[in-house]
């Protein structure tokens, strides 16, 4: 009989590196969201092409090369990062890159109007957007970036390929160790999913919480 | 005699190869009330939009209360207005549009206090104190903490007039505010407007298709095609009395369409 109580604690301290990933490649992200979203719709023309430049360069090349590049490239320019690091740089540009587009595209899903509002009303650039526009535009984007948020989570997977103790790399270590391939990928399944659920569980609640004006039950 | 509080010289907008304005001419004299009316198209509803910064502008001078709109001084030439020259200029006028544009995740008293707060750096207690007299005055008090999803076309209307007034521009731009509100609806806003003309000496310039109210609020009458002005003058003789052809068929289509005048 094999003792599986070792192994799972094994497989926990995968799912906590897993969550670690998760948390803080959606932080960077989300900052490159906005960062690179807001961007393209600058109404300086450099501003524009270095957002554009970002968003189709990490869109249109692969998560495992973007990685394997920031792991085993950037050293050569002398820029050395833990595997930790170079997880959550590579997870969270590429993860920005999609969600840059979803930020765009919801702040130009609220209306001409509104702006035009600001204008007349004089507020600065920088109020229209901070006070009108994004308040708005946000919980249009919240379905979307649930959507990245469990992209992020999946894609973590990859970092197993750079010696990161994950969750998928402890269960290809049970595995390796008790021979039995059943149950940790079952156990690794299970827990994958339910990390994905809550953060289902978790935008919804925030979407809920953020559109209750704009439906107008507040009290 | 006073000076001109805008001074329109020779303004022309296109849109491409569509002239929306055609060399347009026009001057306001401070505290007037002036209705813009004429079928669409006429490019009334584009001059308020150039007047508010909206749009931009293909030739032509426009002046406000002694200053440029569109150009500053720079050294003896005149450049093109930057964004700070636009922001000191918006100061002077505020504007209500046919769609309200009330701020929809904000409530109606957030609404009206909003821009004296972020522009005016006045005081969050003093706004809210401003805002509320504004709102009882245009019937809306009780609704201070409603959404504006909560409110009717004619009461979005009200608020809208409210926060344009919060800022007390000395021009007002009306821009077809009642074309969007059902019929029933469209009375209350017309009162709490011929209220405003009677009361405030602020100028007004008002875009209307409701010839009657026109001729109520207006000092002075414009006839607008094809983006000049084709006659002018006061509302009796305007509606009374037209000069021009293309007034008077407008005026037909007008009548035959069952508004009143």
């Amino acid at each position: 009989m094999i003792d599986w109580s070792g192994y799972l604690t094994l497989i926990l301290e995968g799912a906590l590196v897993t969550l670690q990933l998760t948390v803080m490649g959606s932080a960077l992200a989300l900052v490159m969201a906005f960062l690179a979203g807001l961007g393209r719709l600058s109404r300086f023309f450099i501003v524009r092409a270095l957002a554009t430049t970002y968003i189709e360069f990490f869109r249109g090349t692969s998560i495992f090369v973007q990685l394997f590049w920031v792991y085993f490239v950037l050293p050569f320019a002398g820029l050395t990062l833990t595997p930790l690091q170079a997880g959550v740089l590579a997870l969270g540009l590429n993860v920005g890159a999609y969600a840059a587009e979803v930020v765009r595209g919801a702040v130009k899903a609220v209306g001409r109007e509104q702006t035009e509002a600001c204008v007349a009303l004089n507020l600065s650039r920088y109020q229209r957007m901070r006070h009108v526009i994004l308040p708005q535009a946000l919980p249009l984007m919240l379905p979307t970036f649930c959507n990245n948020a469990i992209e992020l989570l999946k894609g973590t997977a990859v970092v197993s390929l750079i010696s990161l103790t994950d969750l998928t790399f402890q269960a290809q270590v049970v595995r390796a160790q008790t021979g039995n391939t059943l149950i940790p990928f079952t156990t690794i399944l299970i827990l994958y999913f339910a990390m994905a659920w809550s953060i289902s569980i978790g935008m919804r609640w925030l979407e809920r919480r953020m559109s209750r004006s704009l439906d107008g039950v507040r009290t | 005699m006073a000076s001109p509080i805008i001074r329109i010289d020779n303004i022309v907008k296109r849109y491409g190869p569509l002239t929306v304005l055609d060399g347009l001419s026009m001057d306001v004299m401070p505290g007037e009330k002036l209705a813009l009316i004429g079928p669409s198209g006429s490019g009334k509803t584009t001059i308020l939009r150039i007047l508010m910064t909206l749009e931009t502008i293909s030739g032509g001078h426009i002046e406000v209360d002694g200053e440029q709109l569109y150009h500053m001084k720079k050294g003896a030439d005149l450049a093109p207005a930057d964004e700070a020259h636009l922001h000191r200029m918006r100061k002077k006028i505020g504007m209500v549009f046919q769609h309200f544009n009330l701020f929809p995740h904000k409530c109606v008293l957030d609404n009206v206090t909003l821009a004296p707060i972020l522009t005016q750096g006045v005081k969050k207690a003093d706004a809210e104190k401003r805002a509320m007299e504004l709102l009882d005055m245009v019937g809306m008090a009780d609704k201070a903490k409603s959404v504006p999803a909560q409110l009717s076309g004619g009461q979005k209307q009200r608020v809208a007039i409210a926060r344009a007034l919060a800022l007390s521009p000395k021009i007002m731009l009306f821009d077809e505010v009642t074309s969007a509100l059902d019929p029933e609806l469209v009375e209350e806003v017309l009162n709490v407007m011929k209220r405003l003309a009677a009361e405030s000496d602020m100028t007004m310039l008002l875009v209307t298709h409701e010839m009657g109210f026109a001729s109520d609020f207006a000092d002075r009458v414009l006839f607008f095609d094809r983006g000049k002005i084709v006659e002018e003058g006061k509302p009796q003789e305007i509606f009374r009395n037209p000069r021009q052809e293309r007034t008077q068929t407008f005026l037909r289509k007008i009548i035959a369409a069952g508004h009143r005048v």
